[in-house]
């Protein structure tokens, strides 16, 4: 027995074990949640063409600005907004409480217009310097208007030329008040009434001040996941991976003894490494790319499988110990690499083509195929290498082999 | 003796046609349960605070002319007349719609909580079979440059009729029992592609590998037999593992994702198959050699 061998397998291994224990569930909790996990609301976004103005990259452009100030003035946490493609904006709201509304402010043009009685257009939003929600006298919700400089001149000259008449203030074609005015307002402020409450005068206020979009926006696609679903989800799968695990190790366990053993070390490291470089990357957990995981486990001992099965060959062939483990390592490298590259070309495709929680699952099968080529190879090999140099046992059974039987080792041989 | 393979490939070429025949009767005739991803449409998962019956729906429903949706009462007792949990099926409508429907049934029937809300355009539906079908063909077609370069080129074409296979039966199960497609079978059809190949690859390594070492007392055929069972454990012992792997998914994951897993299920299942069975008579076939050769 040789202890400093044996010695080094105990504290890697020890390492390994206790690292997962301890470490595994806030790392888990510590990667990002996708949508479906945490619930919330994705929506897609398509500029459109009207008759009057035409849907150009500058324009999307600037609606994407337009968009973010809007979601941003929501004050919702970690949103996401980006261009995709030619003329698409996708936005994502995680654990926002009320998607509805939300997604009818984020889609509107916005274009709010000061009209006199003959419906002439005197002012546009442009005029506007700020909108905030406030609380009139009358204890009703309104917006306060600020204009800019040029804007409060342009309402003071069209209150004094309209004085006992009515004007109206339209938001895209609707009429939102049509006060009628009592005097000329020189201060440069001003006030919309009519909000039935101080949200909606808020989400108001929000879609005046972030200024009016470009072009027309359509909302094509919307996927809204409440949050009991999302959590309901989030338990499921959470199940789902202890138990598709668990089995996963004592198959090992029953089917390859001591090299089982290594085998499962080199796999709670697999799951850690994963975890962690999901973190470091920022990728998102969605559901898919969690039964990417769990596959990716069943797929990962995949490489010991091929590995332990080429050793059981060899030993049969008569080879001792240490060498049928390794020229088991050095065939079965060859195999692993061809199979795994197929596999990563498929997840390529995937990522390449994929949107949204597919690109999730890409990522987590090209990054667990890759992975567990290292630990499945690399780490079982030098914690194998530690083991059987130990000369703890010589027993091919615990190392998941039987034992060759002289008369058919020679007959392979031959 | 091991029982050959190769020898009874007819018994397996008569399993998988049968399989590819009812299998494509179905998609001719019954055709596929395509989920809004790919036809476009809406639904509305909610939750209602108080119990509602199907008919208020649907008379909230009518107003918006969309009175032949599909209305489900999500309870355990499936002869329910009433039940909080309420699942709404439309056709293609857009979003203002959609909220405006959210809210008259807020109006009518009382409060809700949104389980689940999907809108999606008709446009976006067509675009992702598009996508879906270019995916599988493009990694087809890096598989078969792949193999060619790492085998030959005959390894390559043995390879991917193995895949379409598998592809199919998938497709096929989903026909059969018509369950719902949506964007995530398209990620669960290449996760087959990627896995199915897998097990061919470890089997045609081997055929590589004994390849060399082949003598001329061997037949062809024999060789193929042996490098398939060779790798037998192998075989057996990671089909077992990945699909311990999915059908814990499966049973346990939840509603949302078990068709998903139900379609990698078929495809590994599948996979398994037709890498033991089929890839090496195929090869042998392809080489233009009979069994027995």
């Amino acid at each position: 027995m040789r202890w400093n061998e044996l010695g080094k397998f105990l504290v890697i291994a020890l390492a390994i074990i206790g690292g997962f224990c301890v470490y595994i569930s806030p790392l888990a909790n510590s990667i990002k949640q996708g949508l479906d996990l945490q619930g919330g609301t994705h929506v897609v976004l398509q500029a459109v063409d009207t008759p009057d103005l035409k849907v150009d990259d500058d324009a999307v452009n600037r609606s994407v600005k337009i968009i973010e100030r809007r979601v941003n003035e929501l004050g919702l946490t970690e949103p996401v907004i980006q261009r995709q493609g030619k003329d698409r904006i996708i936005v994502e709201l995680p654990g926002v409480k009320d998607p509805e509304k939300a997604i009818a402010m984020l889609g509107r043009t916005a274009m709010l217009q000061f009209k006199d009685m003959n419906g002439k257009v005197v002012m546009t939003g442009k005029d506007l310097k700020d909108a905030r929600a406030q609380v009139s006298q009358g204890n009703q919700a309104v917006v306060g208007l600020e204009f800019s400089d040029e804007g409060g001149k342009k309402f003071a000259d069209l209150t004094a030329r309209n004085v006992g008449k009515q004007i109206a203030i339209v938001l895209d074609g609707e009429v939102l008040t049509a006060p009628v005015v009592q005097e000329a307002i020189t201060g440069g402020r001003a006030q919309i009434s009519g909000s039935r409450n101080v949200e909606e005068a808020e989400h108001l206020a929000i879609l005046l001040r972030s200024g009016s979009l470009p072009v027309k926006i359509e909302v094509l696609e919307n996927r809204t996941v409440g949050p009991t679903l999302g959590q309901d989800s989030k338990d499921k799968s959470v199940k789902a991976f202890l138990i598709g695990i668990a089995g996963v190790f004592v198959f090992m366990l029953l089917f390859y003894r001591l090299a089982g053993v290594v085998a499962d070390i080199a796999l709670l490291l697999y799951v850690m490494l994963l975890l962690l470089i999901m973190r470091y990357l920022g990728a998102t957990l969605t559901l898919p790319g969690i039964a990417g995981i769990i596959l990716s486990i069943g797929m990962a001992v995949d490489a010991n499988v091929l590995i332990f099965e080429r050793f059981k060959e060899e030993v049969k062939k008569g080879k001792t110990l240490r060498s049928a483990m390794d020229s088991g390592f050095s065939r079965a490298i060859i195999t692993i690499l061809d199979s795994n590259i197929t596999t990563l070309m498929a997840a390529a495709v995937l990522f390449y083509l994929g949107t949204g929680p597919i690109k999730g699952f890409a990522v987590t099968l090209a990054l667990g195929t890759l992975l567990s080529m290292f630990t499945a190879v690399t780490v079982t090999k030098f914690l194998m290498r530690f083991l059987v140099y130990s000369n703890i046992t010589k027993s091919y059974f615990l190392f998941g082999a039987r034992a060759p039987k002289p008369a058919e080792a020679k007959e392979v041989a031959k | 003796m091991k029982f050959s393979i190769v020898k009874n490939y007819k018994i397996f070429f008569a399993i998988t046609i049968t399989f590819l025949i009812i299998g494509f009767g179905s998609m001719l005739m019954k055709g596929f349960n395509l989920g809004i991803d790919f036809t476009g449409g809406s639904i509305m998962d909610l939750s209602f605070d108080k119990p509602v019956q199907v008919a208020q729906v649907r008379d909230v429903l009518k107003n918006h002319d969309l009175g032949n949706s599909i209305i489900q009462l999500e309870s355990n007792d499936s002869n329910a007349k009433e039940a909080q949990g309420v699942l709404i099926r439309t056709g293609v409508i857009n979003d203002e719609k959609r909220r405006a429907v959210m809210d008259d049934l807020k109006g009518q029937l009382g409060n809700f909580a949104i389980q689940r809300v999907e809108n999606v355009g008709a446009t976006v539906g067509g675009e992702l079979i598009q996508q879906a079908v270019l995916a599988i063909v493009l990694s087809w077609f890096l598989m078969i440059a792949y193999i060619t370069l790492r085998f030959e080129f005959k390894f390559a074409i043995a390879a991917i009729i193995a895949l379409i296979i598998d592809v199919s039966v998938t497709l096929s199960y989903f026909s059969l029992f018509q369950m719902e497609m949506d964007s995530s079978f398209v990620a669960a059809l290449l996760t087959v592609v990627g896995y199915s190949i897998n097990g061919t690859i470890v089997i045609f390594d081997r055929i590589r590998e004994n390849l060399k070492i082949h003598r001329r007392s061997e037949s062809l055929s024999q060789m193929i037999d042996n490098s398939i069972w060779q790798t037998m454990g192998r075989s057996i012992y990671t089909v077992g593992t990945s699909l311990f792997a999915v059908v814990s998914i499966f049973l346990f994951g939840g509603e949302t994702i078990r068709n998903f897993s139900f379609a990698m299920l078929v495809g590994f299942s599948s996979g398994a198959y037709t890498s033991t069975f089929l890839a090496g008579p195929l090869w042998l076939f392809l080489r233009g050699k009979k069994a027995g050769q």
